[in-house]
């Protein structure tokens, strides 16, 4: 118990380091920037006083690691600066977006892990059968086609030829749960069908691994059924396996929404990212970039620790 | 030759589609001038015409011929991809192959930032990147090449130590060969056939990132044609239920698959499984 403690500070100090290394880098992008972010911003037309006053107002007359100790400062404590080219606050203007965006990440893996596992074990239950090679297919092609593709086929079949959904995905602030379902179905369905595929790949690919082992070969020479032994005696053992898978498709999910959300025209962080890197709208970038990257990096962890804590042998160990 | 044409005639099904997909597309790629009926990006009708002989898939949002712009499409898109992964590789296997005959701190500056490059979801990390340099093909290959480089060092790092230990490696060290002849000679022939099947997979992810970039409106910019682009630029038809804006997707992704097959058929045989 002591070592699995160990390891897990361990990990969760590991992931703490990294956050601090990605912030590090996603800062000193930015100073790579050809030039002056005030001239940048401000154009040629700039006189002196202004870009000077423009500078004094980001803070950009001070040294680099001041201006990195209040941004990241800033971040960990919830201020998140302003936007370079609206002036607004960041913060106002992520709020409602990243909302958003958690709840069309949510509702997609809500429906999509729970048909990765079931598809992945019938899939290994039938495997070398028509239904498990329709699957396999189906869900090669799934991963191998662009998000937009099969955004844009849904749109068409359940918006235009069977005028079920909306194409577009607006949302009004005080939709009711249900609107917001129903406006959101479609682009959840397309995230949904891109991770479904790679996890339930995983799903099936950890289960048939499993059946060379000694252990299931005595179940299956005491007479266990096919389904008792795939559902009884390998499930538990290849949860961490697609444990893992899972939480990389969810940390996919989060960066996967950017171009969802864009064929969708749904207000979330994905849009707000890609328009202000059309804007060069850095600090807005910067910080997106790092909630994004946070995002990630957190799902990566939970993996991490999750399969060390699925792994008896690490949990009683001599 | 001969020994590569018989391998393939006994190559699975997928094997053997997946190499005609992809000849198809180099041959279409190569000779787009003399395929295509119209130039680049010409005018040559009303925007959003209908299928017709004169234009075989309509026009664009622009008037211009759909037809045309997917064949010089492939040209642009599959050739930006393929220079972006080359570059990739060759930066990313000569820093792995470095890192493994230096080892000690060389190794660990190296592989420490690329750890910490490879946390930041790739999108992301581009789309930083590109707001920085602008959005423009130089830019747009160089970033991507960075990127991937990242997954390249790690291959190609632990494929190399595993070669650096071997006796004959140890020879050249004693004979006195310097650090670039031992890349080349040791350690590149012997890591290079796990790395050739890495390049289609990478491959894959270079081209699906780059047309996802191209859709968003920050990869190849008009009036090159590419297919990413083209389908961002004339979405507003799927709406009225035509579906020509989808077929440079579709095109995009039938190369995908064509390449994991060819992939898919060469780790078998690497693998020395029987069928």
């Amino acid at each position: 118990m002591q070592h699995l403690f160990r390891l897990f500070v361990q990990r969760l100090a590991l992931g703490l380091l990294t956050l601090f290394a990605v912030s590090l880098v996603i800062f000193l992008s930015i100073e790579l920037l050809p030039g002056d972010v005030a001239q940048q911003v401000l154009g040629q037309s700039a006189t002196p006083e202004n870009l000077a006053a423009f500078r004094r107002e980001l803070g950009l007359d001070q040294p680099a690691y001041t201006r990195y100790l209040s941004w990241f400062g800033g971040f960990l404590q919830g201020d998140l600066g302003h936007s370079l080219i609206s002036g607004l606050p960041i913060k106002e203007l992520i709020a409602e977006r990243m909302y958003n965006t958690f709840f069309l990440a949510g509702f997609a893996a809500l429906i999509a892990v729970p048909l990765a596992v079931v598809l992945g074990v019938v899939a290994a239950l039938y495997r070398d059968t028509t239904l498990d090679k329709t699957i396999n297919v189906v869900a090669l092609t799934a991963i191998s086609v662009p998000e937009f593709f099969v955004g844009y086929i849904l749109v068409w079949l359940f918006a235009v030829e069977l005028g079920l959904f909306p194409s577009i995905a607006n949302l009004s602030e005080d939709a009711s749960l249900g609107d917001r379902i129903y406006r959101t179905f479609l682009p959840a369905m397309t995230l949904t069908l891109i991770v479904t595929a790679h996890m339930m790949r995983m799903t099936r690919a950890s289960l048939i691994n499993l059946l060379a082992l000694p252990y299931l070969e005595m179940a299956r020479l005491k007479g266990a059924s096919q389904r008792r032994l795939i559902v009884i005696h390998a499930l538990p053992n290849a949860i961490a396996p697609i444990v893992t898978v899972i939480a990389i498709n969810l940390a996919y999910l989060i960066v996967g929404v950017v171009i969802v959300e864009v064929v969708f025209v749904y207000p979330g962080m994905g849009q707000l990212l890609v328009d202000s890197v059309a804007k060069r709208d850095f600090t807005v970038v910067q910080t997106a970039c790092l909630l994004f990257a946070a995002t990630y990096i957190l799902f990566n962890l939970a993996s991490d620790l999750i399969s060390i804590a699925s792994n008896p042998r690490l949990l009683h160990r001599k | 030759m001969n020994a590569f044409l018989y391998e393939l005639r006994r190559a699975p099904l997928s094997a053997k589609f997946g190499c005609t997909v992809v000849l198809f597309y180099i041959a279409v790629a190569i000779f787009a001038p003399v395929l295509a009926p119209f130039g680049e990006s010409e005018v040559v009708g009303y925007e959003y015409q209908a299928w017709s002989t004169e234009n075989w898939l309509g026009t664009d949002s622009l008037g211009r011929d759909m037809a045309t712009r997917m064949i010089y499409g492939a040209r642009n898109t599959i050739g930006i991809a393929l220079v972006t992964t080359i570059i990739a590789f060759a930066a990313g296997s000569a820093a792995g192959f470095f890192a493994a005959v230096m080892q000690g701190w060389v190794d660990q500056a190296l592989s420490r930032a690329v750890d910490v490059v490879i946390s930041i979801p790739t999108l992301i990390f581009a789309l930083l990147l590109l707001t920085i340099f602008g959005a423009s093909v130089t830019s747009l290959v160089g970033v991507i090449a960075l990127i991937y480089a990242t997954f390249v060092y790690r291959i190609a790092r632990a494929v190399a130590m595993g070669i650096v230990v071997m006796d004959y490696v140890e020879a050249a060290q004693v004979r006195g060969e310097g650090l670039w002849w031992i890349m080349r000679k040791e350690i590149l022939p012997n890591a290079a056939p796990p790395l050739v099947a890495e390049f289609g997979l990478r491959f894959c992810f270079v081209f699906l990132t780059i047309s996802g970039l191209s859709f968003l409106g920050l990869g190849i910019q008009p009036p090159a044609a590419d297919w990413g682009s083209m389908v961002r630029e004339n979405a507003s038809l799927i709406t009225f239920g035509d579906l020509t804006p989808l077929i440079p997707a579709a095109a995009i992704g039938l190369l995908t698959v064509a390449v994991n097959f060819i992939v898919d058929w060469m780790l078998h045989k690497a693998s020395g499984l029987k069928t």
